[in-house]
Formats: structure tokens, C-alpha cells, sequence
């Protein structure tokens, strides 16, 4: 099954996210050098590369979360189906409504689970009555693969569950506002292999409806979910292309160093 | 002997003990100390502790213990049948004391009193001239007791040095006789420490046994003289000095939470806001001298507050609410109480707070930011749920400086014990009347006077359980994120 | 924006609204958000000009109590007046009480103004005397006593006005107020201001008010903090003799060698809650322990002393404890691993190390206990004292006032003139706290660590 998983084939060419000489500061500290990337529709895209490299920030630029940081500063053109991101017009939390993001500990809020899933469709005023927010946190919660665990307890505290079980809760959250892309900064990194496992499934379910982009330190992980990989080092993005091809047959030598287990 | 000559004694003979305990164990290893349990400077502590603090503490002991058996003396010597009307012994050995004292100054300044003692008026006019003025002429008991007070007081400090002096040197000789090279001077001195160490400690424990002894013990005697179901049901506070009193806690806990009501309505927004606005939005430069700033509302002694009520917002709400509106006409009232406490308890509010919705992970805030929250929501519907606990425990802990707070309330709020709605009349709180009451003249044994301590076990009770309740809360909310 | 031809990237979206325009929906949520943050800042704002505002109303009531009216005038001792025995005997001249002083003052103001040529208009000559405060006769008598030489000469002397005189400069008493006034007239007043003119009355610095003792309640102008001071410092000893080695002790043992059992979690929750008892409790201890039990002196600065270290005791140990917590383990170890007992290893090694931050707890701890007045007032150092107390450690058991306490002492007097004097003695106060927390300010950045 995973073998199967690696040969699936890039199935859609539409583009949503798309970085030009993407450049990102912090202070004079140049975290993010040049970065060319496309994020399509209905792909999983990884970002690999060593701790340090820059993957995360640049992961974080794409839903504009840099901006609670003052000192960062990103230069360069990063645009969602063709508008930039960045234009001074831009309000960041439209934007994240349409790029949502799940981050690397699990973090449900101190709310039940039910409220923890109506979060993001309460604030952004999506349904106009309760039965459309049931409908939305009950199919979510069934997309997140976490319906049948908790369909009895949906009073019960977030921050209760189990670590896997809280991530899929998060991913359930992030969901619930139907973004069109689903950013997530190493979302197992916290996670038991049994947990991990439960994730990646999920994943690769949710490719289906959402363009995904995981920022990953495993290679297995990377190899195991996506169709597209992007290998980053020192704030360089050193190759980018099809899964397949980059753990197969790296153009880079550094892809490969890294790949081997040389670098990293 | 006077006590700091005594003090110096004890110390030369401390230093004594060191260098004779030093010299003897090393004269005993003929100078070569590895022959020595431990090093010598060893010998010389245990030595010198053992010869003052024995001393030390028998001297404060004695000091807070003597004029109990003194007076124990001297109060038999009191003629019931000379007791002027209304006036219990008690009140007579008052002025025992102060006729004693006013002789002791005069002897002091090296005038011959005996002759003083023979003759009331002759003494009268004297302590008059050395400032103690006596109401009446003493009668011959109380000068027989005066007497015998001034004579138990010197027997007893010429006693205290003898004992003090005699207790120092056996501690010498006892430490010195100890000495030999394989005695453990090391684990000695360091036993000796462990015991002040352990007693050191205690202090804090004897503290509240202090506190709770000594509200219970008067407050029990109140009790027996005035029916505790009176004291904690009726609503009327009238004491009177001739007895008949009304002592009902009523009026005046309605007067302290009201009070303290308003006081949490004036801080809670306001130091709340303020520490949201300092965690959450502040820049770093804002908040190192806004914090501080805040702070300093909380280092300014409560009788500066209390001033301020008095003199300025008392005033001002008078002559621009209060008379305007027809409210009332005095400038004491809740609202001035309650307004300025307001603003002394801000910073509890706000310092607390801020560190508890510091201590929320930043991991939540990413989490509804991520998902498109403005940082107001993010506040509203995550921080400030997360923080609740935490923040409810500051709360509680403001609400307990409030009830205890006395200055502000006593120099702003008023002293009519009442039940009224009007936040502009004057009223009085539980901490103003237990001020009044121990300060008043009246008799120490009456009801009037005891009830205060009765008031005083109330407010610890309630502070203490709103303490408990609020470090518990805060406890368990810091686990829930470390 | 939103065309929908099927190779469009957007076309799957083609409901969305483009990023660069804002719905109704964010708008509004923006706006809100600006309100938020105003509340915010409002809140600040607000708490700032309270602390403002007290400090404008305080500084503003209590700076002219550093400045006071005088009166400058030569007087002529006369010996037939002050030293009916002719011998300068001591005792003859004690004999000569303040009356007959006052007498020589106001006759010595009459000549003064009959030498300047001042028209003093309808005055009678008592309501002249009466423009001399009722303290100068007993300077001046105190003066002369103690350097008898002075009699039969004539000597400048510069006495206080009177309280109501000084009033009138200072704001607080008018022309209106004067008529309705019988210490004073408004031809007091008017003589004042042309007594000002000739120089004989002025405004000066006065340091009395910082060494003068009390005064009584009609005689605001000479009421000073001297006694008051000596008090607050008698009592800040006892407290930093006593509470910071207890302090330090019950610190070091809690946290360096308690068992944790049952007992010592006792004693740190006992600690945590001491803390937060209200200080009218305290008070309430000291007057039935150690003065009705152990019959302690009223009013002596020793009680006032044991009752402050007692409720200093646990703002000192939490500091204190938190500081010896910031000191790493691996320096004990360090101590340990070469053969110093766990007493030496404190004594060497950790205390000196956590010494900055258990100085900077005992400074404010002592400064809240010097701030500190309800428990004071019920072991009676609100009594009236004009004597100063005698040297330590036999000094500690005579009567003396403290600051706080005088303050409040001054509140509750009948004249006017005493509130300028209680916001003075406030900034004094405030000065005091100011010194002591600028030390510890500066023990903390100085010493400051950081593990």
C-alpha cells in the first residue's frame, strides 16, 4: 500500500499557491533566500530539510502567521490563485480562513470538543442556525476520522483526549472553516508511531478536498505522503519536484547527502 | 544594669568563648590540627553560641514574661474598697503603671523620690512637671503598689542580669569543658544551627497559633457576655458606654462588602484590561515602564490612600455628585471608599492577571490566529477561558485586600454603622469599627471593647477562606500549564 | 475576479470574494478589534492618571508644609524679667515659665513695628501677641535656658507666625475667612502683609518640620515629624534585626533541609496565607499579646517593632526562598562533591550567591512595614507624643509616634492647618520609600543573574 501510495501520480495541475523570489528577514538575520515554489491543488507538497533550514518560517509565510513576530519582514511575491498575499489590502484573517493551519504539538483549545470544532465557523460567520453548525462539526469530525471516537462526548473538554486524537481534533478545526489549502508544521512530530500512522492516513484522505503543504522532518513521512517534495537548506530551496523523483533520483547533490542520511 | 551594657557583656563573653574554645583545642593537639575532629574555628563557635544565645533568650523571655508576675503582684496590693466608681483594678493598675514609670523618669534624671512616695500631692505636682499628669491624687494602696511595682521591677532586672550572666558563663565553662580533639565541634555547631534553623521556622507557625489564640480567647469572652446570635443576625450597631449596647456584625458587613464591591467594580475592568493590553498588544518598550508604573499603585502605603480620600475625592464627589444629585451631603461615603480602594487594588488585579495570561501557551494563540481569529477573539474566546481560573484567584485575592483594608476606610468611608443603599452616605466597615473599639476609652473587659475582637476573627475568617480558596485556584491553574 | 472558465485556478472557489477587498463580516470584526484594544488602552490610561492624579493632590497639598512663616525681630532679654535671683541659677531661671517669654516676644513685635514705622491699624496689642505661634515663647525660653549668657543682651530671633498667619500665604486663609475666624481678623491679615513688606515676616524653609516634635491641636505651624521619624526607624531596626535573620533561617530551612512531608507543606501554605492577612489583624495580635499578656509598654517602638516583623516575616521568606530556588543545584553539588557539609555549602556557596535578591525582598518588605498604620493604632502609637525616646536598645520601650501614624494622627485634628502638615509628612514618607526601593532597584540590576 505504501509503494502504491509513492507511485500516485500528481493529479491535478491547478495551481494555488505560487512563491517568486520569496525572501524572508528576521532583523538582519536573512532566514529565507530566493524560494520558488508551487503549491497545487489536490497535492500533498512536503518540505524537508535539516532543523534550522527554514521550512517552518517559510511555511508560516504562506498564512501570513509571521506577521505576530515584529521583526520579521518578507519580501518578494507569494500569491493565492493569483493575488498576492502580502498586498498592504490583504486582511490576514481572511486570509487564514482560506489557509488554515495545523501545527506541530497539538493545541485544542480548553473548550469542549463540539466548541473547539465550531471555533473557526462561529468567528467567521459561516452558518445561520445551529443544525448547519452540527452538520459542520459532525462532517468534520468525520473527516478528521475522529467521529466515531467521540460522537458521545462532544461536551467533554478538547484538552481531554489522547495525543493523535487531539491532533486529528485540530485538524478537524482547521478544516471546519473549509480552507483551500491546509498548512501543517509537523503535525506528528509530537505523536506516537500508532498516532502518526492514524495522521498520515488522514492526510492522505484529505488530499481529496484541500491542497495540503507538511512541513516534515522525516523522509519516510514525506515519502509515505506526498506527491511533491521541496528540499530546503540553509534558507535555500535547493530542489523541488515530484516525490518520486527527488527520493529516487535527486538532481541536487545536497538532496542526495541529505537523503542518505549524510547531512540533517 | 542596663540592657545594652548586659548585650555587651554577653557578646565580650561570646568572643571570649570563641578564642578560649579555638585555643584549647589546639594547645590540646599541641598545635598540629589535623589531630582535630574538625578545624578549629569550630571549637570557638559551638563555644560561643553556647555561651549567648541561652543567655540571649532567657533575656527575652524574661523580658516578655516579667511584667505578667510583677503586676500579678502588685494588683493584690490595690484596696478594693478605695476602687473609685465604675473602675475595675485593671484600670487602677493603669495608672500604677504610669506613676511607676513617671518615678523611674524622675530617678533617672537623678532626683530623690522617696520622699515623693509619702506624699500624693507632692508626687501629683511632680510627675505633672515631668509630663505624666495624674486625673487624681493616687490613694495610698495605689502608691503601696506602685511601690511594690518599682521594687519587683528593680529585684526582677538585677534578678534577670544575675540569671542572664550565671546562664552565659556555665554556657562557657559547659562548652569548654567539652573540648577534646576528637569532639565533633563541626556537627555541634552545625546541630546548633539546625535547631535556630527549625526554630526560625516555627516563628511563622507561632505567628497564627498568636493570631488565632488570641481572636478566639476575647472573642469567647465576648461571647459570654453579649449572645453571639445578636452579634451575627441583628442590624443594629449602637454601642454605648454605660452597657445596653446593640453589637450587631450586620451594618457593618454590609458596609465592608459594599465597599468592597465598588472597589472591585473600579479594578477588576480596569486592571484586567490593562493586563490584557500589556500581554497581548503592548511592545516590549511599553510594557517596561507601564508594568512598573502600575506597580507603583500597589507600594504606595494605604495611608496615602487614605489621605487622598479624605482630602481630595471625598470632596469632590461631595460637591459634584453627591449635593448635585441630591444624595446626600457628606464627603465620607462608600463611593469615596470604594473608588479610591479601587484604585489600590488595580495592580492586584492587573500583575496576577498579567502573568497568568502570560503563562497561557502561545501554541493556543497561534492555534486561533491560524484559523483566521482577530487577536480580540483570540483574547475573548480562548486567552482570557484559558486564564480564567487563574484570573478568577486574582480576583478573590483583590476582594480579600479589600475586606482587610482598614486606612482608607476609616479616613473615607465614615464611621454610621447602617444599612442603606445610597453609595454616597456615609457607612462603616468591620476593620473601621474594631479600630474604634480598641481605641476608645472604654474598659478593656466590657463588651464594647471585646466585641472588636469578635469583628477581628470575622474578617480573618472571611479573608482567609477567600485566600485558601484563591491559592488553590491559582496552584492548580499554574500546574495545569508547566 | 471571480470568472469561471474551467481551466480558471479559481474556478474552484468562484464563490469566494477576492483577498484584496473586505466583506461586511471582516470589517465589522475589525472594527471590533479596534474597540478592543482602545479598551485596552483606555484602562491603562486610566490607571495611570489615578496614580497621577494622587500624586498631583498630594504633592500639591503637602509641599508648602516645608516652607513656613516667620517672624524676624531683635528681642531684648531682660534679666529683671528672666532671672529674678540675678544669679543665672538654673533653677531660678526655670522658674521663669512661658508666659513671661510670650510677654517679652509681643512687647519685642510692638517695638519692632513702632521701629519700622508700620501703622497697625486697629489691632489691640493681645491680638498683636496672638500673631506669634504659642510655640516661640517655649524656643526661645528653651534657647535662653540652655545658654544663660543670652539674658540681658538683645538677640535676633526668628520665631514661627502664627498658624493662621501662615494659612493666609499659603492659600488656606482668606479675608472672608478671617472674619468669621476668631483666632485671627482680617486686620491681623493686613498687618501681616505689611509686616511682609518690611521684611520682618517671610516665608522660609523650615527644617523644623523634620526635627520638631508634635505640636498640640492649636498650634499647626509648629508641628513637626521629629519624633515621629525616630519612631519609624527605632521600629525598622527592630524589624531588620529580627525579621531578616528569622527571615533568612525559616528561608533556608525550608528550603534547603525540610523533610517535605505534611508538616513543612503546613507551614509553606501557613506562610502563603500569613501573608495575605489583613495588617489590622496583626494589630489586633500585638495589643493582646504583647501588651494585655506580656504587658509591654503602649506606645513603644519595640511592640510596634515585633508587631511589623511579624507580618514582614513572610514577604521576607518568599523572596528570600525564591532566591536560594534561583541558585543552580549544581553548585551545591559542586560544594558537596568536595567534602563541605550541607550547612557550609550554604553558608559559602548558596547564600552569598542568592544574597542580591534576599536584600532586595528585606528592602521592600521593610519598606511596605514602614508604610504600614492600622496595626499601629490599636497598640496605642497613636497617643500624643511630644518626647523624643532615648538612645537603643532601652529607648525602643519609650513612647514615640511613627510616621504613618502621625500622619493619620494629624488627619483626625481639628485645624486646618494639619492637613497641609499630615500630605507633608507624606511626602516625606514617600521619600523614605522612594530611597529604599531605589536600593533595591539597584541590588537587583547590579547583582542580577541569570542562570
Amino acid at each position: 500500500m505504501k509503494d502504491q501510495r509513492l507511485e500516485t501520480r500528481v493529479d491535478t495541475q491547478t495551481i494555488k499557491i505560487e512563491a517568486r523570489k520569496a525572501q524572508v528577514y528576521y532583523g538582519t538575520n536573512h532566514a529565507i533566500k530566493d524560494v520558488d515554489v508551487d503549491i497545487m491543488d489536490k497535492t500533498v507538497t512536503a518540505f524537508i530539510g535539516p532543523s534550522g533550514c527554514g521550512k517552518s518560517t517559510f511555511l508560516r509565510c504562506l498564512n501570513r502567521m509571521n506577521d505576530t513576530i515584529p521583526s520579521c519582514r518578507v519580501e518578494g511575491s507569494i500569491t493565492l490563485e493569483g493575488e498576492s498575499i502580502y498586498d498592504p489590502r490583504v486582511d490576514p484573517v481572511q486570509l487564514r480562513a482560506r489557509i488554515g493551519m495545523v501545527f506541530q504539538k497539538p493545541n485544542p483549545f480548553p473548550k469542549s470538543i463540539y466548541d473547539n470544532v465550531a471555533y473557526g465557523p462561529k468567528i467567521h460567520g459561516l452558518t445561520r442556525n445551529k443544525a448547519e453548525l452540527d452538520a459542520i462539526v459532525e462532517s468534520c469530525l468525520r473527516k478528521a476520522a475522529l467521529w466515531n471516537e467521540v460522537q458521545d462526548r462532544l461536551n467533554a473538554p478538547g484538552t481531554g483526549l489522547s495525543g493523535g486524537q487531539q491532533q486529528r481534533l485540530c485538524i478537524a478545526r482547521a478544516i471546519a472553516t473549509s480552507p483551500e489549502v491546509l498548512l501543517m508544521d509537523e503535525p506528528c512530530s509530537a505523536l506516537d508511531p500508532i498516532a502518526t500512522a492514524q495522521v498520515e492516513e488522514l492526510i492522505d484522505e484529505l488530499r481529496s478536498q484541500f491542497s495540503v503543504v507538511i512541513v516534515t522532518h522525516s523522509m519516510q513521512q514525506a515519502a509515505r505522503v506526498s506527491q511533491r517534495t521541496a528540499f530546503f537548506h540553509l534558507g535555500n530551496l535547493v530542489e523541488f519536484g515530484e516525490t518520486g523523483q527527488i527520493f529516487t533520483n535527486p538532481k541536487d547533490p545536497r538532496t542526495e547527502s541529505y537523503i542518505s542520511g549524510r547531512i540533517g | 544594669m542596663s540592657l545594652g551594657l548586659l548585650s555587651i557583656i554577653l557578646l565580650v563573653l561570646a568572643v571570649a568563648g570563641y578564642v578560649l574554645g579555638r585555643r584549647k583545642a589546639v594547645s590540646q593537639v599541641e598545635g598540629d590540627i589535623r589531630k582535630l575532629h574538625s578545624l578549629p574555628p569550630f571549637y570557638g563557635r559551638i563555644t560561643a553560641l553556647l555561651t549567648a544565645v541561652p543567655a540571649f533568650f532567657l533575656i527575652a523571655a524574661w523580658l516578655l514574661a516579667q511584667p505578667l508576675f510583677l503586676e500579678n503582684k502588685a494588683i493584690s496590693l490595690i484596696n478594693p474598697a478605695e476602687l473609685p466608681a465604675g473602675k475595675s483594678a485593671q484600670l487602677v493598675m493603669a495608672d500604677v503603671r504610669r506613676v511607676a514609670a513617671g518615678l523611674n523618669m524622675l530617678a533617672a534624671r537623678g532626683e530623690d523620690v522617696t520622699p515623693l512616695l509619702a506624699s500624693p500631692s507632692a508626687l501629683k505636682t511632680a510627675l505633672n512637671g515631668a509630663g505624666v499628669v495624674l486625673e487624681t491624687e493616687p490613694t495610698p494602696s495605689t502608691l503601696a503598689a506602685t511601690a511594690a511595682l518599682r521594687d519587683a521591677g528593680k529585684t526582677s532586672r538585677l534578678a534577670m542580669t544575675i540569671a542572664a550572666l550565671v546562664l552565659a558563663v556555665a554556657g562557657l565553662a559547659f562548652g569548654l569543658s567539652r573540648i577534646n580533639p576528637e569532639y565533633r565541634a563541626r556537627n555541634a555547631t552545625e546541630q546548633f544551627a539546625m535547631w535556630l534553623l527549625i526554630g526560625s521556622s516555627l516563628v511563622a507557625v507561632l505567628t497564627t497559633v498568636g493570631i488565632v489564640a488570641s481572636l478566639l480567647f476575647e472573642s469567647i469572652h465576648f461571647f459570654q457576655l453579649y449572645p453571639i446570635s445578636d452579634f451575627l443576625f441583628s442590624a443594629t450597631w449602637t454601642p454605648k458606654f454605660g452597657g445596653g449596647s446593640s453589637l450587631g456584625i450586620l451594618p457593618l458587613l454590609w458596609g465592608t462588602l459594599y465597599v468592597s464591591a465598588i472597589a472591585l467594580v473600579v479594578a477588576v475592568p480596569i486592571g484586567l484590561m490593562s493586563a490584557i493590553y500589556l500581554a497581548e498588544y503592548a511592545s516590549k518598550a511599553t510594557r517596561a515602564w507601564v508594568k512598573p508604573a502600575i506597580e507603583i499603585l500597589a507600594g504606595i502605603p494605604t495611608i496615602v490612600y487614605g489621605l487622598f480620600a479624605l482630602v481630595t475625592v471625598g470632596p469632590l464627589l461631595r460637591d459634584y455628585f453627591a449635593q448635585p444629585l441630591g444624595l446626600g451631603n457628606s464627603s465620607s461615603s462608600v463611593m469615596t471608599a470604594g473608588l479610591v480602594m479601587g484604585i489600590m487594588v488595580i495592580p492586584f488585579v492587573s500583575s496576577l492577571s498579567d502573568d497568568i495570561i502570560n503563562a497561557v501557551p502561545q501554541s493556543l494563540r497561534d492555534g486561533s490566529l491560524g484559523l483566521g481569529a482577530t487577536p480580540s477573539e483570540t483574547i475573548k474566546q480562548v486567552v482570557v477561558p484559558a486564564a480564567l481560573p487563574g484570573i478568577v484567584g486574582a480576583v478573590l485575592l483583590a476582594a480579600s485586600r479589600a475586606i482587610g483594608e482598614t486606612m482608607i476606610v476609616v479616613m473615607g468611608a465614615g464611621a454610621a454603622a447602617q444599612l442603606s443603599l445610597n453609595p454616597f452616605e456615609a457607612m462603616t466597615t468591620v476593620t473601621v469599627k474594631i479600630v474604634s473599639q480598641l481605641t476608645g476609652d472604654t474598659e478593656f473587659a466590657s463588651p464594647e471593647t471585646l466585641v472588636a475582637f469578635a469583628l477581628g476573627l470575622t474578617l480573618f475568617c472571611l479573608t482567609l477562606a477567600l485566600n485558601i480558596v484563591a491559592l488553590v485556584i491559582v496552584r492548580k491553574y499554574r500546574e495545569q500549564y508547566e | 475576479m471571480t470568472a469561471s472558465a474551467p481551466l480558471n485556478p479559481r474556478a474552484h472557489h468562484d464563490t469566494r470574494a477576492s483577498l484584496l477587498v473586505q466583506d461586511p463580516r471582516t470589517k465589522a470584526r475589525n472594527a471590533t478589534e479596534k474597540r478592543f484594544r482602545a479598551y485596552g488602552l483606555s484602562a491603562i490610561v486610566l490607571a495611570l492618571l489615578a496614580l497621577v492624579w494622587l500624586l498631583i493632590s498630594i504633592f500639591g497639598n503637602g509641599l508648602p508644609a516645608f516652607k513656613q512663616s516667620f517672624i524676624t525681630m531683635p528681642v531684648t532679654l531682660d534679666a529683671a524679667l528672666l532671672d529674678k535671683g540675678g544669679k543665672r541659677d538654673p533653677a531660678d531661671l526655670a522658674k521663669a515659665t512661658t508666659i513671661a517669654y510670650g510677654k517679652l516676644l509681643a512687647s519685642a513685635l510692638q517695638a519692632e513695628i513702632a521701629a519700622k514705622g508700620i501703622d497697625i491699624g486697629a489691632i489691640k496689642p493681645k491680638d498683636l501677641a496672638k500673631m506669634i505661634s504659642e510655640e516661640s515663647p517655649a524656643t526661645l525660653r528653651n534657647r535662653v535656658l540652655a545658654d544663660p549668657a543670652l539674658i540681658g543682651t538683645t538677640v535676633q530671633v526668628t520665631v514661627l507666625a502664627s498658624g493662621r498667619i501662615d494659612g493666609y500665604y499659603k492659600g488656606r486663609v482668606t479675608m472672608e475667612s478671617a472674619a468669621l475666624d476668631k483666632n485671627t481678623s482680617p486686620e491681623q491679615l493686613a498687618l501681616a502683609d505689611k509686616l511682609k513688606t518690611a521684611g520682618v515676616l517671610s516665608m522660609q524653609v523650615n527644617p523644623g518640620f523634620l526635627t520638631m516634635p508634635d505640636a498640640s491641636d492649636k498650634r499647626p505651624e509648629a508641628a513637626g515629624l521629629g519624633v515621629a521619624i525616630m519612631g519609624s526607624i527605632y521600629m525598622m531596626l527592630v524589624v531588620l534585626v529580627l525579621a531578616l535573620p528569622i527571615g533568612v533561617a525559616a528561608s533556608v530551612y525550608l528550603e534547603e533541609f525540610a523533610p517535605k512531608n505534611k508538616i513543612t507543606d503546613l507551614i509553606e501554605v501557613n506562610i502563603a496565607n500569613l501573608a495575605a492577612v489583613p495588617s489590622i489583624v496583626y494589630g489586633i495580635l500585638g495589643l493582646s499579646i504583647f501588651i494585655n499578656f506580656a504587658g509591654l509598654p503602649q506606645s513603644a517602638p519595640i511592640v510596634g517593632g515585633l508587631v511589623l516583623t511579624l507580618m514582614t516575616l513572610p514577604r521576607i521568606i518568599i523572596p528570600t526562598r525564591a532566591a536560594l530556588k534561583a541558585v543552580p543545584p549544581s553548585i551545591r553539588d559542586a560544594a558537596l562533591g568536595v567534602g563541605a557539609s550541607r550547612l557550609q555549602t550554604i553558608t559559602h556557596h548558596v547564600l552569598p550567591l542568592a544574597m542580591p535578591g534576599i536584600l532586595t525582598g528585606t528592602i521592600i518588605g521593610l519598606a511596605q512595614a514602614l508604610g504600614e498604620t492600622a496595626p499601629l493604632l490599636l497598640i496605642g502609637m497613636v497617643a500624643f507624643v511630644r518626647d523624643f525616646p532615648g538612645a537603643p536598645p532601652e529607648g525602643l520601650f519609650d513612647p514615640a509616634s511613627a510616621l504613618p501614624v502621625q500622619i493619620y494622627n494629624w488627619t483626625q485634628r481639628g485645624d486646618p492647618g494639619f492637613v497641609e502638615r499630615a500630605s507633608g509628612a507624606i511626602i516625606v514618607l514617600l521619600v523614605f520609600l522612594i530611597a529604599m526601593n531605589a536600593v533595591a532597584i539597584y541590588f537587583r540590576r547590579k547583582f542580577e543573574r541569570r542562570w
